[in-house]
């Protein structure tokens, strides 16, 4: 029972800090200081340098897609419909979350494991004797640049997932390319384009915001880093799955 | 401009010399069921150093952190240049930095940055002084620790010595008038342990700096407290041993099971009778 407690009591904790670091992070973008090149530097990072892993991800992931549905679609004659079933599922679900998933495992991992070290090294105490709040100098830059290239992200793989799927589509299942695209277009309504840019902002957010956290509060050398590294990629993609649950059921209740 | 705040108005108030500059009062600290500091009272004097012995863990290294306000005290009340630092906000507080230097335990330098980068951090990105300025000012502090070839290069180019006096030298960019040392020459070999000792003597006698030095190791302790540094008439720095005057302005505190358990000069401690203090001596 004392273990039991012990290990509420910190997730409680854990929970408490976390949305302590969310006020601060309001208080940081709605108010000054700004550091406007980290910014700058952070969008470069975590959108530029996430690029040839989600083009990577969303090509194969369109391409494969086509593969499986070209197959399942073969057994009702309706092979000629593909390109229904890639554009709702890439644009909804699949783009969004593989986006965000391999978000997590590159951009998670690296922020926390690049905070982490400044906690255990003393510099972010440097920092604040320096007279420079960490949240402000590090976490706000990392956030919005979360915030606003996740969906940005997003919008590139789910059109290189669709234009891997039209690559599978024309050539191995010699579905005429008019086809494929009119299909494409006929499925895909307002809400969909929506829910596919909706997602991803909260995605990005929760993604970068924990992975600051774990990074900004570790302790325990360098051990500590690994530990906080896996433990902001584990957090951030089961938070990725959860969320998009519940806002998947949200927004089906208030678009559709 | 606008106006300064009373707190601002309080912290930039010229001290004179022998006026505290840091005061701590009755200052309890624990972390859970682990006492770190039972009842700790001090008074740094304006221009004078205060040395702090004692074995790991014996709450040092805490004492510089809450005169920073890095952490804050379950009782008793902090004082530094005036202002009651332990109800401060981390706003407050960051005015309250302005006039502190603080040089870390490996250093803490920022190992994204170049030195220069790192020495002008504070005048870059928390000031609005011009950047022709903040170089000149980087070159001369770079200068002042024989530092300044070394200006490019990253901190895991340095050697650890070389690193302690860039932090050094980052902690006095903006001329603060209280620097706090944390185990300034720790893992350092002796030669190279005096070069920092000499920087501390340097900043204290030259700069007018008052000082806090957190260390276990006892040689260099008493250098910072029996040397001075003067300026001879070609310009030089010179160290010499210190005048009876310089001796009476460095102060040993030794702490132990979170209290002080000692607290006088180089020649109280080398004549004290206490086993304890006897057996760290030896």
């Amino acid at each position: 029972m004392p273990l039991l407690t012990g290990w509420a009591k910190k997730g409680l904790f854990e929970v408490q800090e976390y949305v302590k670091l969310c006020g601060a992070l309001g208080r940081g973008v709605t108010s000054r200081p700004f550091y406007f090149r980290d910014i700058v530097e952070q969008f470069d990072a975590i959108g530029v340098g996430s690029l040839t892993v989600v083009l990577l991800t969303g090509g194969f992931t369109g391409a494969v897609l086509a593969l499986q549905s070209g197959m399942t679609l073969d057994q009702f004659g309706a092979r000629s419909v593909v390109g229904r079933l890639i554009s709702a599922s890439m644009v909804k679900e699949l783009g969004p979350v593989l986006t965000a998933l391999m978000v997590a495992g590159r951009v998670g991992s690296g922020i926390a494991a690049e905070l982490g070290s400044m906690a255990v090294t003393d510099q972010l105490n440097a920092l604040r004797a320096l007279g420079t709040d960490p949240v402000r100098k590090l976490a706000v830059p990392r956030v919005l640049a979360g915030l606003v290239m996740v969906p940005v992200l997003t919008v590139i793989s789910d059109f290189i997932g669709i234009l891997g799927a039209w690559i599978v589509t024309v050539t191995q299942l010699r579905v005429a390319s008019s086809v494929f695209w009119n299909s494409i277009v006929d499925a895909l309504f307002i809400q969909d384009i929506w829910m596919g840019l909706i997602k991803p902002v909260f995605f990005g957010f929760a993604i970068v915001s924990i992975a600051c956290h774990v990074g900004m509060r570790t302790t325990g050398g360098t051990q500590g880093v690994g530990q906080s590294t896996t433990y902001a990629v584990v957090a951030g993609s089961v938070a990725v799955l959860v969320l998009n649950f519940v806002i998947t059921k949200l927004l089906i209740t208030l678009l559709y | 401009m606008s106006t300064p705040t009373p707190l601002e108005d309080r912290l930039s108030r010229v001290k004179a010399p022998g006026e505290p500059v840091v005061v701590f009062e009755r200052v309890f600290l624990a972390f859970g069921d682990n006492v770190i500091l039972k009842d700790v009272s001090f008074q740094l004097l304006s221009g004078s150093t205060k040395i702090f012995l004692g074995a790991s863990g014996a709450g040092k290294s805490t004492i510089l952190k809450l005169i920073l306000g890095l952490l804050k005290p379950q009782a008793g009340k902090i004082w530094v240049n005036g202002a009651r630092t332990d109800q401060l906000s981390e706003r407050d507080l960051m005015k309250v930095r302005d006039d502190l230097g603080m040089v870390f335990q490996e250093g803490a330098l920022f190992d994204s940055l170049t030195v220069r980068e790192n020495v002008g951090y504070k005048l870059y990105e928390e000031s609005d002084t011009p950047l022709e300025e903040v170089h000149a000012r980087v070159r001369e502090v770079l200068g002042w620790v024989e530092l300044d070839e070394h200006i490019d290069k990253m901190p895991s180019q340095l050697s650890g010595g070389q690193r302690r006096r860039v932090a050094i030298a980052r902690a006095m960019t903006f001329s603060p008038r209280i620097i706090l040392y944390d185990e300034p020459t720790t893992g350092l070999d002796p030669i190279t342990s005096i070069t920092i000792d000499d920087e501390i003597i340097k900043l204290r006698d030259i700069e007018g700096v008052s000082s806090i030095v957190v260390t276990h190791q006892l040689r260099d302790a008493f250098w910072v407290a029996e040397k001075m540094a003067v300026r001879r008439q070609d310009g030089q720095v010179e160290i010499v041993p210190a005048s009876p005057e310089k001796l009476a302005q460095t102060q040993f505190v030794m702490l132990r099971d979170g209290d002080v358990a000692f607290e006088g000069t180089a020649s109280d401690l080398r004549a004290s009778t206490d086993p304890y203090l006897q057996l760290f001596q030896s």
